[in-house]
């Protein structure tokens, strides 16, 4: 049971992808509620989305590193119907080999903090009425691989969370989203050379949650062809896996 | 990356750097490298291309305000034109100029000043924009508008980004009653033809004609004129226009696709299909009939095409035009898009348009089509008119006689001494 109108919270929402799924929801007419860092900086983001869309856009001031969950959604002025969390950071491999702080900023910004605020959201929506949790992961975290498992791993702890929230809230009015969305042309992957047939837009990325949210798919790799991908990665023996140069 | 123009010729491998806010742009122009804006990369040519940065505004597309009283909208440079048509125009605001392609940004417009089918009633874009906010080659950022800063303003219109990088601009959108234009075609047996429709015409808002440019002998100059005008709310059609469903080319068309036999004939089977009289049509296919088919510059092949655009003042443009068009079916190979439009005055030291008739018509890329345009150029500033930059790969610092150089120069030694803004465009012609 997806809901079909009510507010959208985006956590994340200075990102290109976190912008895109603002327009696609804000392009059906729901309420957007832009959640970031600096939050401020995001009224001229809000402004535009109520202008094109004559829906109302507001901003929130959140930082998942530091957030505490329950005060923040205490805060809100209404639990939204669909919360995405769309915080995402790289970081550099490197640097996270070498230093546990830069790691645990990787980690806590991929996993720990979003998967605690949308596990507090789905908390508060299956005593109420009902909701959506998106939650954009990420194929890197479908297997651990030498030149990202840092930021890998933390997506898949996310991945893992999901999974099992939608375990939990199975059969009942909380819908749970994973989205993957493979190689995307976005700030994160700038300067990166991403082949063209499997990096998607970020406008791509949104068109693929919002038509998921209406037909219910809960497990989302928005280019078909990285299931396929991801499938055989994860099927490979790790003797085969080992020699890999990814 | 590698970058081109519309006509995919000339092809540069640029830095491609996306600000996302005023404070990137600042921090790309300060770099030490010379940089140059790219919006929606419509110009033909090299007009957007800096190997060393080339700063893309797509990431600058914020509608910052709109006031439904006033009709005026402030928007970031990088806002497409293709998404205030469709929002706008159910709203019943309609842009106050529009090119020929929707997919433009607002900063392109500007920097191109663009004209639309109503130039000649209306002018070009910049008489509509109210304040534009430019950052400088030192990063600092000046609102410049008719009224303050005006060399500065009339510079950057048309300007091709020389003057420095749009941030936001403030311009006043036109009411319209319904979605629907009243179009009422003609269809003109001769150059004369043509011209006299246009006479006699001026009062029609918007004017345009599609002219069949491998005519010879008597039928030279032949062409389908099309009128318009914005329905008003009692005679439009009641119904919501049908929504436009683009389609794409998915491939690169071979070289020989656009030929003299397969174009002269699609030519006369489009002269005969047009329909003189009266018709309401959405705005889609008024405006923008290229824009159903999204790539269509794949049409011309992988090695891309050329557009010569020229404008030859009122008196000297029968004869002016009766040469150029003897000069392009002689040469036989040119593509069945080719308008011919009456222009009025601008004021700008490098704005394109003047009181006469504009004709365009596109090449594919080759020696024999370099050295027709070429020769085209040479009719054109003969007879006192001026090529326009926005579609220019290929012309000549000679052939800008028609432009206000000096007085342009004389603003980038101002806010430019350096040219710490320029294009591959603007150091082949020296600009």
């Amino acid at each position: 049971m997806t809901p079909r109108q009510g507010s959208v919270l985006i956590l994340g929402a200075r990102s290109d992808i976190g912008r895109a799924i603002a327009a696609a929801f804000a392009r059906e007419g729901r309420p957007i509620l832009l959640a970031a860092r600096n939050a401020a900086a995001l009224e001229a983001d809000a402004t535009d989305l109520g202008l094109r869309y004559g829906v109302s856009a507001s901003t929130v001031e959140c930082d998942v590193l530091s957030a505490d969950p329950a005060a923040f959604f205490e805060a809100l002025p209404e639990l939204p119907a669909v919360v995405v969390s769309v915080v995402g950071y790289m970081g550099d491999q490197t640097v996270s080999e070498r230093d546990p702080k830069a790691a645990e900023v990787v980690i806590a910004s991929n996993f720990t903090g979003p998967a605690l605020l949308l596990g507090e959201a789905a908390e508060r929506m299956a005593g109420a009425g009902g909701g959506a949790i998106i939650g954009v992961s990420s194929v890197a975290g479908d297997r651990g691989r030498r030149s990202n498992y840092v930021y890998g791993s933390a997506k898949a702890g996310l991945t893992a969370f999901l999974s099992g929230l939608r375990h939990r809230f199975a059969g009942t009015n909380v819908f749970v989203m994973t989205v993957k969305p493979g190689f995307v042309n976005t700030r994160m992957t700038e300067g990166m050379k991403l082949p063209g047939p499997l990096t998607a837009q970020p406008a791509e990325v949104a068109e693929a949650i919002v038509r998921g949210l209406r037909k219910g798919r809960e497990v989302i790799y928005v280019r078909p062809v990285w299931r396929v991908i991801m499938t055989i990665i994860r099927c490979l023996p790790e003797p085969v896996f080992k020699k890999m140069k990814v | 990356m590698k970058l081109s123009g519309w006509g995919r010729f000339p092809q540069a491998d640029c830095e491609v750097f996306r600000p996302g806010d005023e404070a990137a742009v600042r921090a790309r122009v300060l770099s030490g490298a010379t940089v140059i804006a790219r919006g929606a990369g419509r110009a033909y040519g090299d007009a957007a291309l800096n190997p060393e940065a080339t700063l893309l505004s797509d990431r600058l597309d914020r509608i910052l305000a709109f006031d439904p009283k006033t009709g005026v909208m402030i928007a970031e440079a990088g806002v497409m034109l293709s998404d205030i048509v469709e929002l706008w125009t159910p709203r019943g605001w309609f842009p106050p100029v529009t090119p020929g392609t929707r997919f433009v940004t607002l900063g392109g417009m500007v920097a191109s000043d663009v004209h639309g089918k109503n130039h000649h009633a209306h002018g070009a874009f910049s008489r509509h924009v109210e304040w534009l906010d430019l950052m400088l080659a030192d990063g600092s950022v000046v609102r410049c508008s008719p009224a303050k800063d005006a060399e500065l303003f009339w510079a950057t219109c048309g300007g091709m980004g020389l003057t420095g990088f749009i941030l936001r601009l403030a311009f006043r959108m036109t009411p319209i009653e319904s979605p629907w234009i009243r179009q009422t075609t003609f269809r003109a047996e001769s150059l004369a033809e043509t011209l006299h429709l246009f006479e006699a015409h001026q009062a029609s808002t918007y004017s345009v004609s599609w002219i069949d440019c491998l005519a010879r002998g008597a039928r030279q100059g032949r062409s389908l004129v099309y009128l318009g005008e914005h329905a008003t709310a009692a005679e439009a059609p009641g119904r919501a226009p049908p929504k436009p469903r683009p389609r794409r080319l998915p491939v690169d068309l071979p070289g020989i696709a656009l030929n003299p036999l397969s174009v002269s004939l699609f030519n006369e089977l489009y002269y005969r299909r047009g329909k003189p009289g009266v018709a309401f049509t959405p705005i889609e296919p008024y405006f923008y009939p290229l824009d159903s088919i999204l790539d269509w510059n794949r049409a011309y092949g992988a090695r891309g095409f050329m557009q010569h655009q020229g404008v030859i003042p009122k008196p000297a443009a029968s004869a002016a035009l009766k040469t150029m068009l003897s000069l392009i079916s002689a040469h036989g190979v040119c593509s069945p898009l080719a308008v011919l439009k009456l222009l009025g005055p601008e004021a700008g030291p490098l704005s394109f348009p003047m009181e006469g008739y504009t004709l365009a018509v596109d090449f594919p890329v080759s020696e024999a089509s370099l050295v027709l345009m070429r020769e085209l150029d040479a009719v054109v500033v003969d007879h006192g008119g001026r090529i326009y930059l926005t579609k220019d790969a290929r012309t000549a610092r000679s052939s800008l006689t028609g432009y206000r150089l000096d007085a342009f120069a004389e603003v980038r030694d101002r806010v430019d001494p350096d040219r710490r803004f320029r294009s591959l465009q603007s150091e082949r012609l020296g600009l």
